[in-house]
């Protein structure tokens, strides 16, 4: 029960950042690799306003996120619009994509690592034991569980109610025909990738309140991101976040009951059960 | 298919350039040593790498997985069998690791493949350091009367073997249907191409060489663990090495392979910190500069000079 | 019908909710020329699709000479002698006309490799109307000889079936002409043919026998004259209001 808890709370999180990621490759078609420096950045932004002016990290994101969504959407505008114009297949635009973000995952570490060094960084924010059916949790993780699922929430009610989510979610099922009924494609892609970019960073704010984060740690957090987006299937809100709790869950059953060195090993043996048995995501239609 | 004129003069000029590069350890036996066995391991590496991605455009991120495998086999196995049979069973276990990678993942698309393969090594390095804490065991030494000149002289036969190798896999019809699977696979599907078998087949020898490449180099590091056999940055490298290079021919790695060389070695020895900056400034340059590397830049110009001689 | 070469029984393809072939039933003899039409969305590439192994089918069996073939991937179908052209041109776009046709003769029905491949390859570009252009880049051609390019591809492995989508499509009067040629002497040359085709010129002069579809299912066949004078078939094209 305990490991249990502990399991969904670190899969809330695990929803946001990977909702960030789902919504860069569902809308804009840019598999972002440099997904987890974006994360690590937010913590960065969240650890130093906090040890500098003692901001509190809930605070701290309504800064991060404007930050954020700015740095994405020239990103896009800049970098990575340009491959998708020149892009003449998918598979072209796919193998760019990658390349070019892969690119902007290692400057980005490059660029942390001067400016703040290679040391782990944590910070103790509201370390304090909170009760909860009886065991006792981390205030600072119930705390991001809660912003995490008040985050995605709003998303979700976002994207399926108002006028530019609808819009959204039309270009993630079908880019041709949404741009046919006057969609304009560019301008929302480079709205979902900041939008993406800004998700991510929050939930690097979130997950610095309780996990050591270091320059190069990003790469991790892509990998669990793409592993939970392909899990639970591309553009698929409730499947993601299905497949971010099976994740915190099987992470904490591995690194209480085995061994905490083996978590990545484990989220990988689900993503070979996945890509073996259910390729098209946990809820994805069978296509026959 | 028989052999040209120009085939034979072609293969004699290899084997010319590579009885000179055999020499090297006659003329220095330090720095540019340790340089030259840089440039044959990725030499080999980046080659073999570009045989199936270059083709197929399926960026494969495996590298140091197998790399590390093979060091593994030469470090366990130093003490009970001879080099040479290590090396290849370093190579048949790396081949079927790729086999296996393959059949899991290169029936689904690019990025399904580019994120496993990213993984991959990670997912070894955790599993053997697990297997490692639980044995007691931390780190492997590695002892051998294998010196520098003899790694290089290895890694260099090596790389001879794989540009044999991938020259005779470009006349083949696997080749052949490889070009045709990476134009379109849905048509090479309807020509009759197994395109999951061909595909898989391929991938096994860069599966192989890394791990060759890895048992090779194990006896260098004398103390083998983990973190240092399964280094993720030897992945990328290799992919910037044969890209920048252009992976289009047979010797585009190795124009790629040279000068990163030195300038990684230029950079890590002045500013040792920027050396993922560095990486990540190459992609980009890849990606918005140099699309089909120095090869494609090589023809265009080539072109351009064929065209205004003609007017 | 004994002698079927391909026969199709309850043939159906779902995507999601949608049926977009629903228990398709029908037998090509062998030397046949049928043509598969109906209206834009009606079924019949994907009923082709289906045929090459392109997609798999949601029920019912195709069957080559009696042996069931479908559920088989497209290369083993290629193998056993079917080949195909596809709606909209596909072409291997690093290679130049040659390697192009030779691509079709490697893997296929009947393999050829090496100077024989070539030769091969050669010898249809002529049939095609292509003689001398082997060396050319892809970008060099026009519509119809792209065509013609992928119809060399498709014929170099020798194929027994062959599955025209569209293939005369967007060609001029003169060229629908050669193109009309061309297709009955591969019929003479002992090929089976099944194309989905709109052109009704074409269909008159080459079709034995048509099969006609409607929102994914079969509602008349016959010889071409008696399908185009059936009156579903009529409703089917025009709407309810002209018929």
């Amino acid at each position: 029960m305990d490991i249990l808890i502990t399991g969904i709370l670190l899969g809330g999180t695990y929803a946001l950042i990977a909702m960030g990621l789902n919504l860069q490759y569902g809308v804009a078609r840019i598999m972002n690799l440099a997904n987890g420096e974006i994360l690590v950045a937010g913590g960065y932004f969240a650890f130093i306003a906090y040890t500098a002016t003692q901001l509190s990290p809930i605070l701290t994101i309504f800064l991060v996120a404007p930050l954020a969504f700015a740095l994405n959407w020239l990103i896009y505008r800049v970098m990575l619009q340009p491959l998708v114009t020149r892009a003449k297949t998918r598979g072209q635009l796919e193998t760019d994509s990658i390349l070019a973000t892969f690119g902007l995952s290692f400057i980005g570490v490059g660029l942390m690592l001067s400016f703040f060094g290679g040391d782990y960084f944590s910070y103790s924010f509201m370390a304090v034991p909170l009760e909860l059916l009886g065991n006792t949790y981390g205030a600072n993780r119930v705390i991001s569980f809660v912003m995490a699922v008040l985050i995605c929430g709003a998303l979700y009610l976002w994207l399926n109610w108002s006028r530019p989510g609808l819009s959204i979610r039309a270009i993630a099922t079908a880019p041709a025909a949404a741009r046919l009924v006057g969609i304009d494609v560019k301008h929302l892609s480079a709205l979902a990738f900041a939008l993406g970019g800004a998700v991510t960073a929050v939930g690097g704010a979130l997950i610095s309140t309780y996990l050591t984060l270091d320059a190069s740690t990003g790469v991790v957090f892509t990998l669990k991101a793409l592993i939970i987006v392909i899990m639970g299937g591309v553009g698929d809100v409730r499947g993601t976040i299905v497949a971010a709790l099976l994740l915190g869950i099987l992470e904490t059953v591995v690194a209480s009951l085995l061994d905490p060195g083996l978590t990545l090993a484990a989220a990988y043996v689900m993503f070979l059960g996945i890509l073996l048995f259910r390729p098209q995501g946990l809820f994805g239609k069978k296509p026959t | 298919m028989s052999l040209t004129a120009t085939d034979i003069r072609n293969l004699c000029l290899s084997a010319l350039a590579l009885g000179i590069c055999a020499l090297l350890p006659f003329g220095d036996n330090g720095y540019w040593l340790g340089l030259g066995v840089t440039i044959a391991m990725f030499t080999a590496l980046a080659t073999s790498w570009a045989l199936f991605s270059g083709p197929t455009h399926y960026i494969s991120l495996a590298t140091a997985a197998f790399f590390g495998v093979g060091t593994y086999v030469t470090g366990l196995g130093i003490e009970t069998l001879p080099f040479w049979a290590l090396v290849i069973l370093a190579g048949g276990i790396g081949a079927v690791l790729a086999a296996l990678v393959g059949l899991a993942t290169l029936r689904l698309s690019g990025v399904y493949f580019v994120i496993f393969t990213l993984g991959l090594a990670e997912l070894v390095r955790q599993a053997i350091t697990w297997v490692q804490n639980n044995s007691g065991q931390k780190g492997l030494y590695v002892l051998t009367d294998l010196d520098e000149a003899g790694i290089y002289w290895w890694l260099l036969g090596l790389t001879a073997l794989v540009l044999l190798g991938g020259w005779m896999i470009g006349r083949s019809r696997l080749g052949f249907a490889l070009r045709i699977i990476g134009d379109d696979e849905t048509v090479a599907a309807h020509s009759g191409i197994n395109t999951a078998r061909a595909k898989v087949l391929l991938f096994m020898v860069p599966g192989a060489v890394a791990a060759m490449t890895g048992a090779i180099l194990a006896p260098r590091y004398v103390y083998i663990e983990p973190s240092l056999a399964f280094a993720p940055i030897l992945s990328f490298q290799v992919v910037i090495m044969a890209l920048l290079g252009g992976a289009s021919r047979l010797w585009g790695p190795l124009v790629g392979v040279i000068p990163f060389t030195f300038l990684l070695e230029a950079v890590s020895s002045n500013f040792p910190n920027q050396t993922t900056l560095v990486i990540g400034i190459a992609f980009l340059v890849i990606v918005y500069l140099l699309p089909k590397g120095f090869v494609g830049l090589l023809d265009a110009v080539l072109h351009r000079i064929n065209k205004t001689g003609a007017v | 019908m004994a002698s079927s070469v391909l026969s199709l029984r309850g043939v159906t393809k779902r995507f999601g909710g949608l049926v977009a072939v629903n228990a398709m039933d029908f037998d090509v003899a062998e030397r046949e020329v049928v043509g598969l039409l109906g209206p834009n969305g009606s079924g019949k590439s994907t009923t082709l699709n289906l045929v090459s192994g392109a997609l798999p089918l949601s029920s019912g069996s195709v069957s080559l000479w009696g042996s069931r073939i479908s559920g088989l991937p497209a290369q083993t179908i290629n193998r056993k002698g079917v080949s195909r052209t596809f709606q909209l041109v596909r072409l291997l776009a690093s290679m130049n006309v040659r390697e192009n046709v030779v691509a079709g003769a490697v893997f296929g029905h009947r393999r050829r490799w090496g100077r024989d491949a070539y030769d091969h390859a050669e010898m249809l570009l002529e049939k095609v109307g292509l003689g001398g252009k082997g060396d050319m880049a892809l970008g060099q051609l026009t519509y119809i000889d792209t065509k013609r390019v992928e119809l060399a591809r498709c014929l170099a492995s020798d194929p027994k079936v062959l599955l025209l989508d569209e293939w005369l499509a967007g060609l001029n009067p003169t060229e629908l002409q050669i193109g009309i040629t061309l297709i009955k002497s591969l019929r003479d040359e002992g090929r089976t043919i099944i194309l989905v085709e709109h052109v009704m010129d074409a269909i008159r002069s080459l079709c034995d026998r048509c099969v006609v579809m409607a929102a994914g299912a079969k509602i008349a066949q016959g010889t071409p004259s008696e399908v185009l004078s059936d009156k579903e078939v009529i409703r089917a094209y025009l709407g309810d209001d002209d018929a």
